[in-house]
Formats: structure tokens, C-alpha cells, sequence
């Protein structure tokens, strides 16, 4: 990393800055009960609110069940979704009849959203556990699937036929040349699925019977408690971003020759 | 080949296998209405060890020629044979340049040069120490642990080269390797594999549109003409080896461009053609029903 990568200190300083800023447009305009006709903030609870409410439930022993159902639906269907996704997008990218056979189910399927799954996966699962699980595993599915694909066709042909001119056989093309070369493309689709993950996350713990943030945030609001409604999205989406980081990371672990927008 | 081998054929490094030979072949490329003839009834017979160099307009076969021989395009008639086996596929025995590098990026430069021994599964002591070995005989000692990225495009073109000598092929397929590097560098290369090639006397099938380049280099130029792609004339380079500049600044070597270079006007298509690749034709999809599948 050269000097001119390094942020100084007011770089550093300007993400804080922009969140501060953000709670205080939204302490103003909540506290003064905005109407704009269009929209409105008479109803929108405070920061300080908030605040109050995040700390009753850091106190609460139910934080942890909250925490770790949520956890453990979203790691177990982005699991699921990134084997199924990578092992499909790599068939399809390379064999045409593979690609023919499953593309057309897979487009029609593609489109419905999270929430329209949730009477088919209560039918089919007869776990709530199980169906919880395979909304956030559509959700990831797709774009984990087609950002493999996109990988695989985007492979340079003449490594390929470097690699069969260097003894290389067809599973060796797969697992040396194939899935290296579309790595930092499913990098891409696993750090987009892990965001639609926790995205799908309120709709699959609709049908949860007592725990999970996502149920947290639902429950919240079915029973009019704005304050902890606030509290349950901004929890979902710090652990998004953690999660998101953290795969971040684990791509230039196992990457250090990928430096996107940059050589090596 | 010869079962009779004169005394004067006895180099000291005189290979015993490496033998090509190009018996009528044609290979059609495309489909439909844009199909086309891109080599027509093409025969050649090249001994082992000979350094030869297919010299020609963009578009003229030349590289689907190299293609074939690197078993990653099937003719259309005709078969082409290497020490009297048919060709049927890619493998390690004839190695393949192309024009820009294709090492692998995710791996580092000891582990591309490593490659092939590693598919045959030679031991990881055993790859490293060779690896390391050819790159210094490529003059890359110290960058072992680079990423590819990080070379120039010289260096690239060494590790290349390195990668697919480690695998000691009986023939050396090279697609105008040194055409996208500068004057210099490109000298300086040329040098590098006259003299490897001096070492371990592979055959080498050389792709070039660069006349002094093929003179410089090859033993024999074969000069090709374009749609349909076939050999117009066969072209003895008489210069002794090793070569020197005194050659190529010498009337024989200003005689012999001269000629190449009428030859090559008189074969130019009206209208440049796309250059070829060794994999399929100028742009779309790779053609999977002419290409072997392994």
C-alpha cells in the first residue's frame, strides 16, 4: 500500500461524521414532528427513544436467542446458497445442455419474492426452523448463481487451453483453471447474497414463534412499539455490514493476487 | 524418418524425436454463410529439432496451422502426425505460447513454472527445485514469489516459457510470442531462445509476420499466402549459428528479406484479414464442433 492509499486523519474522521450527521437530520426532524404532506415524521420515534429501547434490550437475556436463531438461519441458508449456487453457476457457465435444461425453471423461479414463498414453505417443511432457512437460501441463491455464471463465461478461453496444453484434465480445468479464474465474480455474488440474506431475514422470521431479530422487528411492530422496530432494523443491518466485512476480508485472504481496480 | 541418417546429420545435439508432419490438411472455420477455408490441402514434413517459422498476412492460417498442431483444432481432411503418432488433443509434449502471457494469475510465478510437473504429479520438492532451476535459465531468479500481474510483459513471456520447457515437450508451438513486446525486449528474447533452443534442440513451429524476425531465427521459413491459406514457398535460411548481427546486417540477409517481403506482398489479401487465433476463428464462440473435447 503505497503513502497516498493511507487516509489521514479527517478521512478517517468523515464516515463518523456522515453517521452523526444522519442522526441528527433524523433527532430534528423527529423531534420536531415534520409534516411535509407527503411524508411525515409525527409518528417516527426519536434517537434518544431509540436508544433507551437498543438498551433495554442489550439488558434483556432474550438478546442472545434473538441473536443467535438469526445467526444460524442466515449462515445455514447462505451456506446452503453459496454450494448450491457455485456448484449450479459453474455447470451452467460451462456445458450448454446443463444450461438449456435449468436456466428456464431457474428464471421463472428468480423473479418471486421472499415473501411469496412463505405459505409453499410452510407447506413443504414441516419445521418452521426448515422454512426459515430456505427463504433466506432464495433470497442468496440468485445472486450468487448468476454472478458464477457471469464468472465462468467471462474466463479467458486461451488459459483453459493452456492449462489442457500443460497435461491439465476436465475435472483439473474445473477446479484449477474454472473456479480460480471466476473467484473474485463469486466473491462478488456471495458479498451480494449475504446482503439479500439478512435482507430476506424479516419476512423468513415472519413465521418464527418467538425468536430472531428479524421476529424481534416484526413482533415489534404488530404490537406498536416503534422505538424497538428501530432498534431491530438498525441491528440488522450493522450485522449485515459485519458479515459483509467479513467475507470481504476472507476474499483477499484467499485472493492476494486480486486487487480489483488495481495490479497486483 | 530417415532410416539412413547421413554423418553430417549428427550434430551433437541431434534430437530423436520431434517429427512432424502436416499431410494435406485443410480446416474450415465458422458456420453458415460465413464459413470459410482458413488452411486448403496444406502439407509440410518438419525434422526433429528444426526451428521453423510460418511467416504470413494476418489471417492467412497461420495460427490455425499452429492450432492444429497443438491438438486444440481438429482439421476438417487431412491428419497431422508427431513422430509418427496422430495428433488427437492438447497435451504437454508440444507446448504453446501464445501471443500475450496466459499464466494463471492466482497462482505465483514458481507455481505457473510448476504447473505441468505438478499434473503429472511429481513431488512438491521435487517441482520447486525444477521451477527454480528454469527460472534462472530464463534469467527470473528472485521473482519466484510475484504475481504474474506484476512482471512485464518480457518477464511474462519468460515464465511462459519456462512453464511449458519444464515439461520438456518434443515441439515448441510459439504464436508470434515476442509481437507485443518493444524492439528491444524483443531482441533480446529472440537471443534467450535461440540459445535454449541451441541447449535442448526441441523442434520449434514459430508464428511471425515479422521478416527479420524469421530470418533471424529459423532454419526454414515457410511463407503462406491467405484464403485460402496454403504454403506459396519454402525458404532455406543459409545463415551459419549461432547468428550474429554481422548476418543480419549482411547482403545475403538483405537478398533473402527482399524476396520474403515481394512474396508476402504478392500473398497480402486486397482487404486486411482479422488475425486468427490457434483456438477458433477471429471473434464469436469458440468453435466447439471443430475443437477436440478432451
Amino acid at each position: 500500500m503505497s503513502a497516498s492509499d493511507r487516509p489521514s486523519a479527517g478521512r478517517r474522521l468523515l464516515p463518523v461524521l456522515s453517521l452523526l450527521a444522519c442522526v441528527a437530520l433524523w433527532h430534528l426532524v423527529a423531534s420536531r414532528h415534520l409534516n411535509l404532506g407527503l411524508v411525515t415524521f409525527q409518528n417516527v420515534p426519536q434517537p434518544l427513544e431509540v436508544l433507551d429501547a437498543a438498551w433495554a434490550l442489550l439488558q434483556s437475556p432474550k438478546l442472545q436467542y434473538h441473536l443467535g436463531s438469526s445467526l444460524s438461519r442466515v449462515l445455514s441458508g447462505f451456506v446452503l446458497a453459496a454450494v448450491a449456487g457455485v456448484a449450479l453457476g459453474l455447470a451452467i457457465g460451462r456445458f450448454r445442455w446443463v444450461r438449456e435444461t435449468l436456466m428456464p425453471p431457474l428464471e421463472v423461479a428468480r423473479p418471486i419474492p421472499a415473501v411469496a414463498w412463505i405459505p409453499l414453505s410452510i407447506l413443504m417443511f414441516p419445521s418452521s426452523e426448515g422454512s426459515m432457512i430456505f427463504i433466506t437460501f432464495v433470497g442468496a441463491l440468485f445472486p450468487i448463481l448468476l454472478n458464477t455464471i457471469h464468472g465462468v463465461h467471462g474466463v479467458d478461453p486461451r488459459l483453459i487451453a493452456s492449462a489442457r496444453s500443460l497435461g491439465t484434465r476436465r475435472w483439473g480445468i474445473f477446479l484449477r483453471v474454472i473456479l480460480p479464474a471466476a473467484a473474485p465474480s463469486v466473491l462478488t455474488g456471495l458479498s451480494i447474497g449475504m446482503g439479500t440474506c439478512w435482507f430476506c431475514l424479516v419476512t423468513a422470521e415472519m413465521i418464527s414463534g418467538q425468536y430472531g431479530i428479524g421476529y424481534y422487528t416484526w413482533e415489534s411492530y404488530t404490537v406498536q412499539n416503534y422505538a424497538n422496530i428501530i432498534v431491530g432494523m438498525l441491528l440488522i443491518g450493522l450485522l449485515g455490514m459485519g458479515s459483509s466485512a467479513l467475507l470481504h476480508r476472507a476474499g483477499q485472504a484467499l485472493m492476494p493476487w486480486y486487487r480489483p481496480g488495481g495490479r497486483a | 524418418m530417415n532410416a539412413v541418417l547421413k554423418l553430417s546429420d549428427l550434430s551433437p545435439a541431434q534430437p530423436a524425436t520431434g517429427s512432424l508432419e502436416i499431410e494435406r490438411v485443410s480446416v474450415e472455420l465458422g458456420s453458415g454463410a460465413a464459413r470459410f477455408t482458413a488452411l486448403d490441402d496444406v502439407s509440410v514434413s518438419i525434422r526433429p529439432g528444426e526451428f521453423v517459422c510460418l511467416l504470413g498476412p494476418s489471417g492467412c492460417g497461420k495460427s490455425t496451422l499452429l492450432g492444429g498442431l497443438a491438438g486444440h483444432l481438429a482439421p476438417s481432411s487431412g491428419c497431422l502426425l508427431l513422430d509418427g503418432q496422430p495428433i488427437a488433443g492438447p497435451g504437454p509434449e508440444r507446448g504453446l505460447v501464445f501471443q500475450h502471457h496466459t499464466l494463471f494469475p492466482w497462482l505465483t510465478v514458481l507455481d505457473n513454472v510448476a504447473y505441468g510437473l505438478r499434473m503429472r504429479g511429481v513431488p512438491r520438492a521435487e517441482r520447486r527445485a525444477q521451477a527454480l532451476t528454469w527460472l534462472a535459465e530464463v534469467g527470473l531468479q528472485g521473482f519466484e514469489n510475484s504475481y504474474p500481474n506484476a512482471l512485464s510483459g518480457g518477464m511474462q513471456q519468460r515464465v511462459e516459457i519456462a512453464r511449458v520447457l519444464i515439461n520438456q515437450p518434443r515441439v515448441l508451438l510459439m504464436d508470434e510470442p515476442f509481437g507485443a513486446l518493444d524492439a528491444l525486449t524483443r531482441l533480446k528474447m529472440q537471443e534467450l531462445l535461440l540459445a535454449l533452443w541451441a541447449k535442448r534442440r526441441m523442434t520449434v513451429v514459430f508464428v511471425t509476420h515479422d521478416i527479420d524476425e524469421a530470418l533471424f531465427m529459423a532454419d526454414r521459413i515457410l511463407v503462406m499466402s491467405a484464403r485460402p491459406g496454403r504454403v506459396v514457398e519454402e525458404i532455406r535460411v543459409p545463415a551459419e549459428r549461432p547468428r550474429t548481427a554481422e548476418w543480419l546486417t549482411g547482403p545475403s540477409f538483405i537478398e533473402h528479406k527482399r524476396h520474403c517481403l515481394s512474396l508476402l506482398r504478392d500473398s497480402a489479401p486486397a482487404m486486411p484479414l482479422a488475425r486468427l487465433s490457434p483456438l477458433s476463428e477471429p471473434s464469436g464462440d469458440a468453435a466447439d464442433a471443430t475443437a477436440y473435447s478432451d
